[in-house]
């Protein structure tokens, strides 16, 4: 499928600012044997899957709080259908990395991303959990949890604004929809 | 009033016209099963809908509305997702045990669920003891949950799984008691003869006060048996993460997530066939033109309507009531509930003894 | 205290006094136990309230610094110090038994510094885990440390020094008996608020023993500002105890203000007073939501956070930031506030109240909620004040114990309000005190928001600060207790230590002894009704 049919309700493929890296994304899936050419039984998978995410409830600091706010009335993520939001990471399906991680948490982490289920998908939000943020000289801080685990998305602030999340968690469902379920062997 | 007897009938005869009786009962059996796993499967999908816009609204949010018209498609985008994901195989578990926990609770609920009358001649089994089978199985599902717990190896799941035992057994007596009342007034189990009992006036003000109480300890009861708030002490979400289904994933998970709302589901059915007139419309002794008008409504719509009706109603008290904690859960039961309910059962018997009913 | 002067110099000849701001007294090693003993049980006027503690390295010289209160006069304060020249195995005396909340301040001492303390029940580390080397806030500390990615157990061992003809000894102890039933709460837990361990061993339901363990979001803050200078240290404070970002950072600037004998004008005092109170309203606000979400009421969290939404558009509006604002700065605010500000909050002022009663309709007044709350997890007054519990759980506890009366800072002592006091001391009178605060909050800010005067908003002081050698104090009143600046300064334009009073890390010492005896449940109601902010314990 051409990068460019993948839609999102109510946005246009050139209101989102980041269409270079999508592109660039899928020009290396292919490049690397991965197929990206989307079936129509894959378009519905992959439609079902992106209007589903699930997100885990995990949040160390400040970003958290905001995670919470874009849970409550104003910004209100059900609206996307994320509000499900798990406690067990076994059901859930995006780990959304709010806050500082720190060496002792690490492993946790980790081990916290090794217990969900496929597919799973990251999101770091906020400066701290992109490259160490504030703390980054910090002794105890890990410079960003793409040193833990492979990360999906990067949301950029501190903290990022709810707008923000909800930005990058359709930018996460974008990803999503040039993937290939069926016959993909290079998963 | 349309009787859906009417249309099994004549497709019975057109079978029995053209094959053995073997073939005649397996193609039935395949039949009603299909059509009941897929009514099961879209009420629960209706139900997850309607609980999430209904929760949104109570929070001055606006739920799903991206995915379809008014996000109607969510709850199918979430299946979509729910079955295609990993079903993790954990170390140290009891392999039988987790595995076949899913498949008891669902199978325990769906059995409770084929009972149901949902109108006129829609019943798919009609014992003469009706009501004794769906308490009977529909408490079954408690046997999944404790394996469930246990197999987990995982000490959240062990208390969730412990409390809920604890929860089931006490509020499963208060469930019964206060339907053999309604039994008493009925004289009979069966499913189809209730409803048919309630032809000139429903249960509830046939029976008056004792039946208006049962009514609302059935209620509460019920709405503990199917764990949700507040009654939730099994998945306490703050508490115990996720509870007995803390280590289940992908549709095992579902699995669980579809009974729960299918026995929020049963329980408002069996209320509404016990006390509601199950699809008996609205009659009123003696005003013939009015019960003629009622009678032109189907009587599919009169019991999914009052259905709803109650689950609207166990949906506004779970999202407005906080958690109740395990010692009030069950001093609820076993101080309140439970003398109230056979102190009832004796003033009803009374009543039907000297006919005091209506 | 002229009279507690003497008694110590009566007592212990050799130690040295000094008088200052505070009055401090210097004792070596082993006079300190006295010291100690002496001011705390004294008849003239005993020093119940242990509001700092914190380890220095200074000279050389590993110490200690206490900082004390009265719990019968807030404003009666005391300085002491105690240090040691040995480096390779630091140990000092306890006093654990005399304050209960030094008991988890030593350990952090010990993770920071590596002073032992002897008779200390629990001598393990409590920030950093057992395998890491070095002590980070040490002068000399190198860092050595990879990252390790490998599941550590938990330290179960809690060594103990006693002292014993002159030779210190250890003992080892297990925190769990081997048949305990131990759940663990957290490190990711929904209702442990952020990334804080607690280990619960349980008997069915009922909660026998509570083990806090944190250090799962600790940042190094502290170690961190040893390297910055003064201005750029301010963004730290922000991000300690998030959601009362902008009195952290009010603190440490009137800390660095007094000191430096920068002068604020009269119209930064007040629009940081009004901003100070919006704070805590929305910091009250979410931890009233956070609870009810604890105790399974969802539909008032969500309540709550609506509400907060307003207060953070009025924060966009006016600081730039939702949540962390950035707003205080040395000598006064970042800028200017809007033109329409006064509207704004005034209109806020009579929406909250309306919706005030809402939260009454909704919460307080539900029979479940009640029978959850009343008479569950009861703390003392004198636990409160020996825990260093303060804030909203300390006053529902009957201590007298909120700075912005008796300790007036910025323009408290011009405003009138009450200060919420309650006696019950259970989770229900926490969960009522936040509410009742919200309204002397509205109040407070009524009184200001009329009566902003024209002027600068700023005076900006020269670009590098440099603090007179010192050490100084500045504590405050945040939305969950006492939060306290401790600096002490060479004479550069970085700080030679700088430690925060983190009102959170009190309240979760306090939570073995107050959920001891209840139930599961509770123990969650109670967290929530502690309401602590785990990166502030951390730092």
């Amino acid at each position: 499928m051409e990068v460019k049919k993948i839609d999102i309700k109510g946005i246009k493929y050139d209101e989102f600012k980041d269409n270079e890296y999508l592109e660039q994304y899928a020009e290396e899936l292919r490049k690397n044997g991965t197929n990206i050419v989307v079936t129509s039984l894959d378009k519905i998978i992959n439609w079902g899957r992106s209007n589903s995410m699930w997100p885990f409830t995990f949040a160390t600091s400040c970003c958290g709080i905001e995670f919470m706010s874009v849970g409550a009335a104003r910004y209100d993520f059900a609206r996307f259908g994320f509000e499900v939001t798990r406690n067990s990471p076994r059901q859930a399906d995006v780990i959304i990395v709010a806050g500082t991680i720190v060496n002792k948490m690490a492993p946790v982490l980790k081990r916290l991303y090794d217990q969900m289920a496929e597919p799973k998908y990251v999101i770091a939000m906020g400066s701290c959990a992109i490259s160490g943020g504030p703390f980054c000289n910090s002794y105890h801080v890990v410079k960003g949890v793409n040193e833990i685990i492979p990360v999906d998305v990067y949301i950029p602030g501190c903290p990022p604004k709810p707008e923000a999340l909800l930005y990058g968690m359709m930018q996460l469902q974008r990803k999503m929809k040039l993937e290939r379920f069926i016959f993909n062997k290079k998963r | 009033m349309f009787d859906f007897q009417i249309v099994t009938n004549w497709f019975d005869e057109l079978l029995r016209g053209c094959m053995p009786e073997f073939w005649v009962l397996t193609i039935e059996f395949v039949l009603v099963g299909v059509i009941l796993l897929t009514l099961y499967a879209l009420i629960a999908l209706a139900l997850i809908y309607g609980e999430r816009k209904i929760c949104a609204f109570f929070q001055c949010r606006l739920g799903p509305n991206r995915v379809g018209t008014w996000g109607v498609l969510q709850p199918i985008a979430d299946m979509f997702k729910i079955l295609l994901k990993e079903i993790i195989s954990i170390n140290h578990i009891d392999k039988v045990l987790f595995y076949t926990a899913p498949f008891i609770v669902i199978a325990s609920s769906f059995l409770a669920f084929g009972a149901l009358p949902f109108g006129k001649g829609m019943q798919v089994l009609d014992f003469n003891i009706g009501i004794f089978y769906i308490l009977a199985v529909s408490s079954l599902g408690i046997v999944g949950i404790l394996m469930a717990g246990w197999a987990s190896n995982n000490k959240f799941s062990m208390i969730g799984a412990m409390r809920s035992g604890a929860q089931l057994i006490s509020y499963e007596l208060s469930a019964g008691i206060s339907l053999l009342t309604v039994v008493a007034l009925a004289g009979t189990m069966q499913l189809c003869e209730i409803v048919e009992a309630q032809a000139d006036g429903w249960f509830i003000f046939k029976g008056h006060i004792p039946a208006i109480i049962a009514f609302i300890i059935y209620l509460i009861a019920g709405h503990a048996e199917t764990n949700r708030g507040p009654f939730d002490l099994p998945e306490a979400e703050s508490e115990l993460t996720a509870g007995y289904h803390t280590e289940y994933s992908g549709i095992q998970f579902g699995f669980f997530y579809l009974s729960e709302y299918l026995n929020m589901f049963i329980i408002a059915g069996i209320a509404t066939t016990m006390f509601l007139g199950g699809w008996m419309p609205f009659h009123i002794s003696g005003w013939d033109g009015f019960n003629a008008i009622m009678d032109y409504i189907p009587s599919v719509i009169w019991f999914f309507g009052k259905v709803t009706l109650l689950i609207f109603l166990s949906l506004w008290v779970r999202w407005t009531f906080p958690r109740l904690r395990i010692d009030q859960l069950l001093h609820l039961e076993w101080k309140y509930l439970l003398p109230i309910n056979m102190v009832n059962l004796v003033v009803m018997a009374i009543i039907v003894v000297y006919g005091w009913h209506f | 205290m002229e009279k507690i002067k003497e008694l110590i110099s009566n007592k212990l000849p050799n130690a040295i006094i000094e008088e200052g701001k505070y009055l401090t007294i210097t004792a070596t090693k082993e006079d300190f136990r006295t010291l100690a003993e002496i001011v705390r049980q004294n008849d003239v006027l005993c020093f119940d309230y242990l509001a700092h503690i914190c380890g220095v390295d200074k000279d050389g010289k590993l110490g200690v610094v206490y900082f004390l209160s009265s719990s019968a006069d807030m404003s009666k304060n005391i300085v002491l110090h105690t240090s040691t020249d040995d480096r390779e195995h630091p140990e000092l005396f306890t006093v654990s038994d005399l304050w209960d909340t030094a008991n988890i301040n030593e350990r952090e001492i010990y993770d920071f510094f590596g002073i032992r303390f002897i008779n200390h029940p629990d001598m393990r580390r409590f920030f950093l885990s057992k395998e890491w080397k070095g002590f980070p806030l040490r002068k000399d500390y190198a860092d050595e440390n990879p990252l390790s990615l490998e599941s550590v157990e938990i330290d179960d061992h809690l060594s103990r020094l006693t002292f014993e003809n002159n030779e210190v000894i250890e003992a080892e102890e297990k925190v769990f008996e081997d048949e305990d039933y131990v759940v663990n709460i957290g490190p990711q837990h929904p209702a442990t608020h952020g990334v804080l361990h607690y280990r619960v061993s349980l008997d069915g339901e009922i909660i026998k023993k509570v083990d806090p363990h944190c250090g799962y979001i600790h940042r190094g803050i502290e170690k961190l500002s040893e390297g910055l200078a003064y201005p750029q240290i301010l963004h730290f404070t922000d991000r300690l105890d998030y959601l009362s970002s902008h009195i952290n950072r009010h603190a440490l600037c009137m800390c660095i203000e007094k000191a430096g004998e920068i002068e604020v004008p009269l119209r930064a005092e007040y629009i940081r007073m009004i901003m100070d109170e919006l704070t805590r309203i929305a910091s009250h606000l979410l931890g009233w939501s956070c609870m009810c979400m604890d105790m399974g009421a969802l539909t008032a969290f969500i309540y709550g956070m609506r509400d907060r939404e307003k207060i953070l558009d009025i924060f966009e509006e006016n600081c730039g930031g939702r949540l962390i604002t950035n707003y205080n700065v040395i000598g006064g605010v970042m800028q200017d506030i809007r033109q329409d500000f006064q509207k704004q909050v005034s209109e806020y002022i009579k929406y909250q109240r309306e919706k005030l009663k809402e939260y009454h309709a909704i919460y307080t007044g539900n029979v479940i909620a009640r029978g959850r709350m009343e008479g569950v997890g009861i703390f003392s007054k004198e636990q409160a004040i020996s825990f260093g519990v303060t804030g909203p759980a300390g006053r529902a506890s009957g201590f007298h114990c909120d700075i912005r009366k008796v300790a007036p800072y910025s323009l408290y002592d011009k405003v009138k309000f009450n200060e919420v006091l309650r006696t019950e001391g259970d989770t229900f009178a926490r969960y009522i005190v936040r509410l009742d605060e919200i309204e002397e909050s509205l109040n407070i800010i009524e009184q200001l928001i009329d009566g902003i005067p024209d002027g600068d908003f700023r005076n900006k002081p020269k670009p590098i600060i440099k603090l007179p050698a010192g050490e100084y104090f500045q504590r405050v009143e945040t939305a969950r207790g006492e939060f306290g600046v401790y600096l002490v300064s060479d004479g550069e334009k970085t700080p030679s230590r700088l430690h925060f009073r983190s009102p959170s890390m009190t309240l979760v010492s306090a939570m073995d002894t107050i959920s001891r005896g209840e139930k599961i449940a509770d123990f969650i109601a109670i967290g929530g009704s502690m309401d602590y902010v785990v990166p502030d314990i951390d730092r």
